[in-house]
């Protein structure tokens, strides 16, 4: 199958891989660049476990052509640690969810916390269970019941925008 | 860090009335225990690892030239298998093997008395979505290629849809079942029914339908399997009950078990969809032996949906005798439960249909008929809740009805009837602990019931109530050995490895394991390492269904963690020249009780102690008790050690111009026997109260007669799960009855939870707008249908206005009597 050489730029750094022409973004992460924070749970747009960020917005990796996001700033799961709000390689939302247990499985927490992270950024402030609703709806969990994921989120905001000493 | 907040005192009661003396173990339990790591909250001991995208699931292993599998499946729901020609599929570039059910031809199931399914179809399809052949190839897109490359001759046969059509049907579906279309029949009656229900002053008749429902997992089924030149063949497989995947493996392979490696990668969700071999582990295996090279398999989202195994569609007939006061006087149920193509656990659902109704209510006399039968639809099983979900929606809803007739409170009436601790279910079984009052007064408080009375037309509360079981008393294939076993060492960097065979399917298990350890070891968290679900390195588990790992593993666990922890002591009080009754093991110390400031640090506690003992490594076993269940036929079947108890409220918002119904919250209060972690067991009753609404309100898991039995819309987006926005708000409330079965009192808390969502939201919706909807799910058209059809009785006289004088809104009432379009 003829493959076609992409060049990419995901989590702040450059990379290249060869892939054939129809990969969509989420094999290309998964299968050629080993970065498997991303998930695929439909492989349809239904589910939302692959949601990564491009220039700052989420959208859905298995949706996405490999190729549509040459020249594009592409952040994933693995990114987040290094973030400039990060401490010890952990995002406030990663605390937050660690915290409140609002990571059972796991499986749909990546695509929830590319999510969550655009919702808090653009929002700058405390953030309302009601805006964190609307802002992962596209975002299905068969675990928690959503309910201590909006407490992270909602705790996550207070972190991000209190003192830092809160923690 | 979680919070430590222990206090002298707390520790000074750790050790009252131990009598051992200077260096010996302290052998007598510690009657008073300090909870220094109990109940608190806790970071999952794997979590962050899944958050920051570094755990390797099943399908994120990767090996050296890995070959990826595909499965071509049966388009018809019935058919003979005339012939199949793979020579086109074999003879294209990339493919390295192809099977079909000739190559794996033996039968097997979870049940061992039901083997009734090949890895592959033996000469006939029994669903659309029957594997027929699998095929190894380079790539996912050269091996989907090469199905369609497979030709296969098919003589399509009658298809039933409907198991009392099937049973009646001329053609036998499954070709090794042995009476027909039957799958299980059980008829089980205790006490006169017949009597019980004619001196009862009223009888409450109703019949029920549950629509099948599906887990919905968000990892899909995948498979890896690779073999070594010495013949060990790893299979690594997204399953919940490694142990029994090992033992069909074995069996269909035609290989000894110890040339099988089972290993549980990560897994993301089951919730009792990956409680059983399925096609895919076979193939990889065969297929890698085939090639000498890896083979991975991962269902489309498509497949998850066929392959189902899901919540048994039942149809109930009820007969429940009450006296005025509201106490019952008997039960009798008639169960027809489609099954599906094969039996999967099929034989345990037929009795749990029954079984495990008989409390939180006494009830002097009961008689349960159910009847499972073969269809030509994908496989029912076991999801969380196992058989007696569907049944809790029927009886529940009973109860409700009967309140209404009586003229009495639902949660009154459910106090009424109340089995209690300590006592006998009217099927032999015995109950331990029980808070189900607790449950009840919990919701009823938090929901602030009183209000009831006065709510609007259109806003309505519901009750309803349950219990489920910790594990069962008998495993699946008949042994005496331990129903669960763990190792535990320590090492002296102060660290504490737990080996476990049990499947940590995100409910926490592992956390759970940490807990005990480190509560009993006076470690943190962190510095326990669990390692679990890996047949070479772990002790056999049985696996994670019927909400047995917290009783059962956890309680052999806590025996490993005991010895260990007295073996520790001993060796401190040697050295310091005390009796062991003053040691105790804390905040990584071993501290002296009577002069908190003598303390050593933990690392060096247990250096002492492997100096003393050598290394220091225990088992710990538990056995469940034998003497708890019927003495009759089929007696053991849903017995458990211990019941958890769970009550439910539900507010609802129905629009009676829509249909719609808007479940605003749900407070659940769980007798969970004591929460050794408090987030984690809040985390599965909300996430059970999440599942149970789902299936009240949006799920629906069938397939299309009209359309040759494809499933009616096989994907995440066509398969309604609630998302973010529809979930109400839930409340979970814990409630703590300590039994003795159970490590530190702990039941269940994964299953049970889920059981009243169902019933409480169909009583809550009575009690908006006066409608019964004895068919699930709750969707608008059948709301509004059934809104309409009361307000027509009401306009003619044959009913009364529902909540009259409470807000009835105009439009409906118009439309109703014909004045509006």
């Amino acid at each position: 199958m003829a493959e076609a050489l992409l060049s990419l730029r995901i989590n702040g750094e450059s990379v290249h891989a060869a892939a054939p022409a129809h990969w969509t973004l989420l094999e290309v992460l998964r299968y050629r660049l080993d970065l498997i924070g991303s998930k695929q749970g439909c492989d349809k747009g239904d589910c939302g476990a692959c949601t990564v960020q491009v220039d700052g917005e989420p959208v859905l990796a298995c949706l996405t052509l490999a190729c549509a996001a040459a020249g594009r700033e592409v952040r994933t799961v693995e990114g987040l640690g290094w973030a400039p709000e990060a401490r010890d390689g952990c995002h406030p939302l990663q605390d937050a969810f660690d915290r409140w247990d609002a990571a059972q499985c796991g499986f749909c927490t990546p695509g929830i916390l590319m999510s969550a992270e655009a919702l808090l950024r653009k929002a700058g402030r405390v953030v309302t269970r009601e805006e964190v609703r609307e802002a992962l709806a596209g975002n299905l969990c068969r675990c928690t019941g959503y309910t201590k994921i909006i407490d992270a989120v909602v705790d996550a905001s207070a972190m991000l925008v209190g003192p830092r000493e809160q923690a | 860090m979680p919070e430590q907040d222990s206090t002298d005192e707390d520790v000074a009661r750790d050790e009252v009335g131990e009598q051992a003396e200077v260096g010996e173990q302290a052998e007598a339990p510690e009657p008073e225990l300090v909870r220094w790591q109990l109940g608190k909250s806790h970071r999952k001991v794997d979590a962050m690892e899944r958050m920051r995208g570094i755990t390797r699931y099943t399908d994120d292993i990767k090996l050296p030239g890995l070959l990826h599998c595909k499965i071509l499946r049966s388009p018809h729901p019935h058919a003979n298998i005339l012939s199949v020609d793979v020579s086109r599929a074999l003879a294209m570039p990339g493919v390295h093997a192809v099977l079909t059910g000739a190559d794996l031809p033996v039968p097997y199931g979870v049940i061992p008395w039901t083997p009734d399914e090949t890895a592959l179809a033996c000469g006939k399809v029994c669903y659309v979505g029957d594997g027929v052949a699998a095929v190894a190839a380079i790539d996912e897109d050269t091996a989907i290629a090469a199905c369609e490359a497979i030709e296969v001759e098919y003589e399509p046969l009658p298809a039933y849809y409907d198991p009392e059509e099937a049973l009646a049907g001329a053609h036998k579906i499954n070709p090794y079942a042995k009476r027909g279309n039957l799958s299980k029949d059980v008829v089980l009656e205790f006490g006169d029914v017949e009597a019980s229900l004619d001196g009862a002053d009223i009888v409450v008749e109703g019949e029920y339908y549950f629509e099948g429902t599906t887990h919905g997992a968000i990892e899909p089924h995948c498979a890896v399997a690779h073999v070594e030149p010495n013949g060990l063949l790893t299979v690594w497989s997204a399953t919940q009950v490694s142990h029994y995947l090992h033992r069909e493996l074995a069996k269909v392979l035609g290989r000894p078990a110890h040339t099988i490696r089972v290993i549980q990668p990560p897994l993301g969700g089951a919730f009792g969809g990956k409680s059983e071999p399925f096609d895919l582990e076979f193939c990889v295996a065969l297929l890698a032996i085939r090639t000498g090279r890896p083979v991975k398999c991962l269902y489309t989202r498509e497949e998850v949906f066929y392959s189902h195994r899901g919540r048994h569609p039942m149809r109930m007939r009820y007969k429940t005798g009450f006296r005025q006061d509201g106490t019952i006087t008997g039960v009798s149920a008639r169960t027809f439960i489609d099954g599906g193509a094969y039996s999967s656990f099929g034989l345990v659902t037929t009795y749990y249909s029954g079984q495990l109704l008989c409390a939180p209510y006494a009830f002097p006399a009961y008689r349960f008929h159910s009847t499972r039968a073969y269809t030509n639809k994908p496989a029912c099983g076991p999801k969380r809740g196992h058989g007696s979900v569907q049944p809790r929606f029927a009886i529940e809803v009973q109860l409700d009805k009967a309140a209404v007739e009586l003229g009495l409170d639902p949660i009154e009436l459910r106090r009424r009837n109340d089995i209690g601790p300590e006592g006998v279910t009217v099927n032999e079984f015995k109950i331990g602990s029980n808070g189900f009052l607790e449950c009840l007064s919990r919701v009823e408080a938090a929901s602030d019931w009183g209000r009831r009375a006065t709510l609007p037309y259109g806003r309505g509360l519901g009750i309803a109530g349950s219990t489920y079981i910790s594990g069962t008393n008998y495993p699946i294939y008949p042994n005496e050995m331990p129903q669960a076993a763990v190792q535990v060492c320590l090492d002296r960097s102060g660290r504490a490895r737990v080996f476990s065979g049990a499947n940590d399917i995100g409910q926490g298990s592992n956390t759970m394991l940490a807990v005990i350890v480190a509560q009993e070891l006076g470690l943190e968290l962190d510095d326990v390492r669990v390692l679990s679900a890996d047949s070479d390195l772990c002790p056999v588990d049985l696996g994670a269904y019927s909400s047995r790992i917290t009783l059962m593993v956890g309680g052999a666990c806590l025996d490993a963690a005991q010895k260990l922890r007295r073996k520790v002591r001993a060796a401190v009080a040697k050295r310091w020249e005390l009796p062991a009754r003053r040691v105790t093991l804390i905040d990584r110390k071993a501290m002296d009780l009577e002069d908190p400031s003598r303390s050593v640090s933990i690392v060096e506690a247990f250096q002492w102690a492997e100096a003393d003992h050598g290394l220091l490594g225990e088992v710990g076993n538990y056995n469940t008790p034998k003497d708890r269940h019927g003495s009759y036929r089929g007696g053991t079947i849903g017995a458990s050690p211990a019941y958890s108890f769970t009550a439910h409220v539900a507010e609802v918002e129905v629009d009676p111009d829509t249909g719609v119904v808007e479940v605003k919250h749900i407070w659940v209060a769980h007798d969970c026997g004591t929460a050794l972690s408090q987030r984690i067991v809040e985390g599965q009753m909300e996430g059970s109260a999440y599942m149970g609404f789902g299936e009240a309100l949006m799920e629906r898991h069938d397939v299309d007669p009209g359309h040759n039995g494809v499933h009616i819309g096989p994907s995440l987006l066509d398969y309604r799960m609630p998302t973010f926005l529809d979930t109400p708000e839930l409340h979970a409330l814990i409630v703590e009855a300590p039994d003795a079965q159970g490590p530190y009192g702990a039941k269940e808390a994964g299953e049970g939870p889920l059981h009243p969502s169902i019933p409480a939201i169909a009583n809550a919706i009575y009690d908006a707008v006066g409608i019964r909807l004895d068919s699930l799910p709750f969707a608008p058209p059948r709301v509004l249908t059934a809104i309409e059809d009361r307000l027509v009785l009401e306009h003619a006289g044959e009913l009364p206005t529902f909540k009259v004088g409470r807000g009835r809104p105009e439009l409906a009432s118009k439309r109703a009597a014909g004045e509006v379009a």
